[in-house]
């Protein structure tokens, strides 16, 4: 499926660790305003696929290109001054500084610089958006699990990024907290963000995700609207094996 | 040419032995200990001291070494360096604090050293001229590089075709991994940590009957070991070898076609090559 | 490293201005004490600048000092230089020392750059000494000035003083915020747009200049330059111990350390000459069994729990 004015546009990316071929020949667009899932089952190398976006390694072949830049060979920094934002599986959040200025690290070196009185203040504003702003002078230890996934939200909203990469955002939350992680992704949704998220919750991904990406093995396998793929022969046989299709 | 090839490949066989020392201690006890040198030349003011008050063999010495040692570096890790590892938030600010703690315990040693013996450690064993390969060089230094051999294959064999050699190992793939499994991760630590200052006091031991060291002189040897081990790659022993007989190879040729005063600057080279092209080692897997 | 205050500023000012006037008060020993305090002053406060926010141990110190003391002795001895053009001069070349060996470890963990600065004085020694011995014959370097030492201790306290203002700027500055952010989670930096091992190789940069000044300084206190004097591996673990025994969470934590440990040291040196390194590793020990956050640390734990009761 070829779009025109893709966004974040990845091209016959293959990663090999080794001997081992961790993501094989892999391409997709994702459009503006495009909320695409990447799923699949665990070491499928969905994970590998949002590190090589991001910048944390290099692929071994292939392009990625953020609005026809190419972004595969660059650093984390530059890559996210471009304008992707990630979260991070583990939640990682900076433990000697507040919560707003976890935050407002990710205002400061975005691709908009901004410091000062202005970067507070739009780091309140993204708090707010998150429902953290009461909590911006706690110290980060003090946060419940959902809370600090969300000031890690906050602080890549901060950076205000072009694609969102969320990787299993959803995972480890308990059912209510669940319920309010959808909620707040469907709000960044309906902003018209363009998200690409990893996701293991298949009700997050029924109800979030307008496509959805099915990596096995590495490689991709089905790439369409979420209940055709869902609903694919190939897609069922990857996740449950042979014998129950 | 001959010559330096000679005596660099036999220098190495010790460089081998103590570098694997720390090389246990690093990768898997996890603590990047400082104080190395100075436990080597602790080996050596025992080797000394036994053989000029008592005319104690320094082959006998290294057997006798090898207990005290033992317990010494096990109690310093139980009593100095677990309180760290247990407070310890991450590998990170672990390393600091054994940075820190071994730099501590360095000098404390060479204050102790000092008070013993202030000056060199100078006497003569097996010091007779041999004859290798048409190249003349003295019989301890064969000595030792065959003792040191013999402890190295020793030490590999037991790694990796004994039980405890095997849970060695695993602890220095994954500590958390080990500890699913069943090993006692402190205790294999703690082991480790007193078998690798083991090593190194042997060759400590070994080193000194063909260099005559003093008290002071244990940070060159700590480079050296820390040049090797990153060479080699952290957790390799075949690298660390490898990594011994270029650094002895190097040294010994500079010293012999430069100047012996640039000695420690080659090693230098050879460490910003390794650092700037391969700083996973010569056979060290790149971190992912 | 929080950001510093208006407030804190003021009183480093006040503090500077009443530290000028030590030399009238003093002479011989005491003013000698005082040369001490104010060198060690401005280096461990600028190796505190690079190594509190980003946790890596520099032992570096004595290359950048001895490079410096080297280009004045060698400047003024071997090409009739003026003392300030060779101190110009050993800033730059201490700053481009520095770049290098900054450039070449800090993309590695921390444990490289240790063990990297570790032999470095000693590996800078050794080619200094073979570079003079065989090329520019053994004449030994004089630097012959009119300085006093009261001189040295006020160009030393300027020293300390610009390294305490550049610190303050950069604590303030989207550099500092960003050497936070790297000393929390370095990978969360680079995923936020910041250029770790520029940010990094800035600070280290500036470790490698003022160390080269402070040299420089220092050298016409010797009159006779040696490569082994200047090139001393105890300054480092002095700079190192210095600036943790007084802390890292402040600006003004080194001062802290320097004075005590000078005290004592010298006590210690001239009544158990012997036994004088002993202090060293106690003191290693005190800082990580003791004081992991220093006296600065302590004293604010002190304070927060009069302040809690």
């Amino acid at each position: 499926m070829k779009q025109a004015g893709a966004v974040l546009s990845v091209k016959n990316i293959t990663k090999r660790f080794g001997g081992l071929v961790a993501v094989s020949n892999m391409s997709f667009d994702v459009a503006e305003h495009e909320m695409v899932g990447i799923i699949g089952p665990n070491g499928s190398g969905k994970t590998t696929m949002i590190n090589m976006i991001s910048g944390v390694f290099a692929p071994t072949d292939g392009r990625i290109s953020l609005r026809g830049r190419l972004i595969s060979d660059a650093a984390p920094q530059i890559i996210a001054r471009e304008g992707v934002g990630r979260t991070f599986q583990l939640v990682r959040l900076l433990p000697g500084l507040s919560v707003l200025e976890n935050v407002m690290a990710g205002a400061v070196y975005g691709h908009k610089r901004r410091w000062g009185r202005e970067a507070e203040d739009f780091a309140h504003s993204v708090l707010e958006r998150v429902g953290m702003d009461a909590m911006s002078h706690a110290p980060v230890s003090s946060l419940t699990y959902i809370d600090q996934k969300r000031v890690e939200l906050a602080r890549t909203l901060a950076g205000e990024p072009k694609v969102l990469l969320l990787d299993e955002w959803l995972a480890g939350l308990n059912p209510t907290e669940l319920e309010t992680g959808i909620e707040l992704i469907h709000n960044l949704r309906n902003e018209g963000r363009t998200i690409v998220m990893v996701e293991h919750v298949m009700d997050a991904i029924r109800s979030l995700c307008d496509r959805c990406v099915v990596m096995s093995s590495g490689a991709k396998i089905a790439d369409g609207t979420t209940d055709d793929v869902l609903s694919d022969q190939d897609v069922i046989r990857a996740y449950l094996g042979d014998d129950d299709a | 040419m001959l010559d330096i090839l000679v005596s660099g490949l036999l220098v190495s066989g010790t460089y081998a032995l103590v570098a694997m020392g720390l090389n246990l201690q690093y990768g898997v006890a996890r603590i990047m200990n400082l104080a190395n040198g100075e436990v080597l030349v602790l080996g050596a003011l025992a080797a000394f001291w036994l053989y000029t008050t008592a005319q104690i063999s320094p082959i006998l010495t290294v057997i006798l070494v090898i207990p005290v040692a033992f317990i010494g570096n096990w109690l310093i890790y139980r009593f100095l360096l677990t309180p760290l590892v247990r407070r310890s938030k991450s590998q990170g600010a672990l390393e600091v604090d054994s940075i820190l703690a071994t730099f501590g315990m360095s000098f404390i040693f060479i204050g102790i050293m000092v008070s013993i013996e202030g000056g060199f450690f100078f006497y003569k064993y097996l010091s007779e001229p041999i004859s290798i390969l048409g190249s003349t060089t003295s019989l301890n230094r064969l000595v030792a590089f065959l003792l040191a051999v013999l402890i190295a294959a020793a030490l590999y064999i037991w790694l990796h075709y004994s039980r405890p050699g095997v849970a060695v190992r695993a602890v220095s793939v994954s500590t958390e991994a080990s500890g699913l499994v069943g090993i006692n991760v402190p205790r294999v630590s703690a082991l480790t940590f007193a078998l690798g200052g083991t090593i190194t006091a042997v060759g400590g031991a070994l080193i000194s009957t063909f260099i005559t060291l003093d008290a002071s002189i244990g940070v060159v040897f700590t480079l050296k070991a820390l040049i090797i081990v990153i060479m080699g790659g952290v957790g390799e022993i075949r690298g660390a070898i490898v990594a011994a007989i270029i650094l002895g190879l190097v040294e010994t040729g500079v010293a012999t076609l430069v100047d012996p005063g640039l000695t420690l600057a080659a090693a230098y080279f050879i460490f910003v090559i390794i650092l700037l092209f391969r700083p996973q080692g010569l056979f060290g897997r790149r971190a992912v | 490293m929080n950001p510093a205050t208006v407030q804190e500023l003021i009183w480093a000012g006040v503090l500077v201005a009443l530290a000028a006037f030590w030399p009238m008060m003093s002479n011989g020993y005491w003013l000698g004490i005082g040369v001490d305090v104010m060198m060690y002053t401005a280096l461990a406060t600028s190796w505190m600048l690079f190594s509190g926010p980003t946790h890596y141990i520099s032992l570096a110190s004595a290359a950048f000092f001895g490079v410096g003391g080297f280009v004045v002795g060698s400047g003024m001895s071997d090409y009739d230089a003026s003392f300030w053009s060779m101190l110009a001069l050993s800033a730059v070349i201490g700053g481009v020392l520095a770049a290098l060996i900054g450039l070449a470890t800090l993309r590695l963990s921390g444990v490289y750059f240790v063990i990297f600065t570790l032999g470095l004085a000693e590996m800078i020694r050794n080619l200094v000494s073979w570079v003079q011995n065989n090329f520019l014959g053994s004449r030994g370097l004089y630097v012959l000035t009119e300085f006093t030492d009261a001189h040295l201790y006020w160009m030393l306290l300027l020293t300390a003083g610009c390294v305490y203002l550049l610190g303050w700027i950069i604590s303030r500055s989207r550099l500092g915020f960003a050497l936070r952010i790297i000393g929390g989670d370095e990978t969360v930096a680079r995923h936020v747009g910041i250029n770790t091992a520029m940010a990094k190789v800035i600070l280290f940069t500036t470790t490698g200049v003022f160390g080269a000044i402070v040299g420089a300084i220092i050298a016409p206190r010797w009159s006779y330059i040696e490569p082994n004097q200047v090139f001393s591996p105890q300054l480092s673990f002095f700079v190192v111990i210095m600036a943790l025994l007084g802390g890292s969470g402040r600006l003004w934590g080194p001062v802290v350390g320097v004075i005590p440990f000078l005290l004592i040291w010298n006590w210690v040196d001239s009544n158990f000459p012997n036994q004088s390194i002993l202090v060293l590793g106690v003191a290693f020990l005190v800082i990580v069994y003791f004081l992991p956050h220093g006296f600065v640390g302590r004293i604010e734990q002190l304070r927060a729990r009069a302040r809690g009761r």
